[in-house]
């Protein structure tokens, strides 16, 4: 069952946010990694690159696809979740947890508000799948 | 996100793809469906890797029925496929199959296909879903004048093939006939479930296994007992995902990616199936290209550096682009990102160390002798 954690924000293109004071943690869902199956490889961004909402900021590829991560919002990338160059499947396994991928800082919350809470990307993800 | 996935969940349109006798019955496993091609088919059912390694460990069963079937008959049959295809037909016994390129006049390979003899006036071609009207089109006019009846049964014919170490002992469960006699690269008309079909020992996974022809109104038949008698051994459905990482571990091309008319049999890696010593549409264009020296040759490489090549990213040495990936990915048996592409013909050497233009970031691989993974089965 696909699992949709509460107090995050989401993207259309199925990215989470998690908002902490002016940082943010970003990754993508668990509908998403359910989509791709199985994660072999995470592109990581550059510490210190500026990236802008909606824009590309790195890469998720499974055996069979490559993906790109957008920006939910903008911001410095300020850590990079290293664990996934040699552990990409954490993406799969905890989508919302350990297999977290970038954090940004100097967010704005202004930007969140294009976003859906929990209860909207639930019915969403329904919605697309019909 | 976005997938890469060509049409992923791309429900709207799938009203107008073409499906196969069994689409049903792999919406009811619970495949994930895509348009391969404008066919809805599916290319996993649980998880890719795991049916890739149960066909090398244990069984895959694939429906293929989106490939063409072309029955080729009359007294000029072989004097026919002479002309189309590029290897001798003529030392072929009964029975036999055998890997051969339907060629253009420049060379350029129409389609790669198999050929079924069942005797110098009757065979049967099996080709790629996307070029199978083409292919008829072509033979059927370069049959004319000849007494050869060409006809295209690709709508008539479901293809399902079994694939792995115990294909033989599941498929042999619901036949009587000894499948030890049919030996690899032959086929038999045989009953399996009590249906008539024609079964040959061949396959496009490095696997021992059997390639299975048979009338639709059959299909679901044959494709649940199966299932049911090989699911104690193992058995489990495979979608064309690991089918394709199956195939590019061994080598073996595939039509649109690796080989198109754009490139020719000696280019490619199929110099093997030319035969000099006959006449085939394309064959003084090929003279002409080994003479002159070839400027390009596909090879297989290996990631060196992290990174997946992919379709169409650049291979470069030195920084200059000499050549282009045709196809890429992780291998699942080896545990190393591999690939295939066309490269300047004088880098073409095994062990020379090339990069791979990977979203801008070049990557190190290196060339290194096909196939990748040794077929299991005896020749």
């Amino acid at each position: 069952m696909t699992n949709v954690q509460d107090g995050l924000h989401y993207t259309e293109e199925h990215e989470w946010v998690k908002i902490d004071g002016d940082t943010a943690t970003v990754g993508i869902s668990d509908h998403a990694q359910e989509l791709l199956t199985d994660i072999v490889f995470v592109e990581l961004p550059n510490v210190g690159d500026a990236v802008e909402q909606g824009k590309p900021a790195c890469v998720v590829e499974s055996v069979k696809s490559v993906s790109d991560v957008y920006a939910p919002i903008g911001g410095e990338i300020s850590e990079v979740n290293a664990e996934l160059e040699s552990a990409p499947e954490l993406v799969n396994n905890d989508a919302f947890g350990a297999g977290w991928i970038f954090k940004l800082s100097g967010v704005s919350a202004d930007e969140l508000g294009t976003l859906m809470d929990a209860a909207a990307y639930r019915e969403f993800i329904a919605n697309e799948s019909h | 996100m976005t997938t890469g996935i060509p049409n992923d969940d791309s429900v709207a349109s799938k009203a107008m793809l073409k499906t196969t006798s069994l689409c049903e019955a792999h919406k009811k496993l619970g495949a994930r469906m895509v348009d391969f091609g404008g066919w809805e088919m599916p290319v996993l059912y649980t998880n890719q890797v795991e049916e890739h390694h149960a066909v090398r460990e244990a069984a895959g069963l694939f429906d293929v029925s989106h490939m063409g079937e072309i029955e080729v008959k009359g007294p000029d049959a072989e004097s026919l496929l002479q002309k189309v295809v590029t290897k001798d037909v003529e030392p072929m016994e009964d029975g036999q199959v055998i890997l051969a390129v339907l060629c253009q006049e420049d060379g350029g390979i129409l389609d790669d296909l198999t050929v079924y003899k069942f005797n110098t006036e009757h065979y049967l071609l099996v080709v790629n879903a996307g070029t199978a009207q083409g292919d008829y089109e072509w033979i059927q006019k370069h049959g004319e004048g000849m007494d050869a009846e060409v006809v295209n049964t690709s709508e008539d014919v479901t293809k399902i093939d079994i694939q792995g170490p115990n294909a033989q002992g599941i498929l042999q469960e619901l036949t009587e006939t000894n499948l030890d006699e049919i030996q690899r690269y032959y086929f038999a008309e045989i009953q399996v479930d009590g249906i008539d079909m024609i079964v040959s020992r061949s396959g496009y996974t490095g696997e021992d296994g059997f390639e299975l022809y048979l009338p639709n109104q059959h299909a679901e038949q044959v494709w649940d007992a199966l299932l049911e008698k090989g699911g104690p051994k193992g058995l489990v459905p495979c979608g064309l995902g690991s089918r394709d990482t199956l195939r590019t571990e061994c080598g073996m091309m595939l039509y649109g990616h690796d080989i198109d008319c754009e490139h020719t049999p000696i280019e490619a890696v199929y110099g093997w199936t030319v035969s000099w010593e006959k006449d085939f549409i394309g064959k003084e264009a090929l003279r002409e290209q080994k003479e002159e020296g070839l400027k390009r040759k596909l090879v297989g490489f290996e990631m060196i550096d992290r990174g997946i090549a992919r379709e169409h990213y650049p291979i470069l040495i030195n920084g200059e682009i000499v050549g282009e990936v045709t196809s890429g990915t992780p291998s699942p048996s080896l545990k190393t990102n591999i690939g295939m592409g066309y490269i300047r013909y004088d880098f073409r050497k095994s062990g020379t160390e090339i990069d791979i233009d990977i979203r801008g970031r070049p990557t190190r691989a290196k060339i290194v002798k096909l196939p990748f993974y040794t077929p299991a089965y005896k020749r």
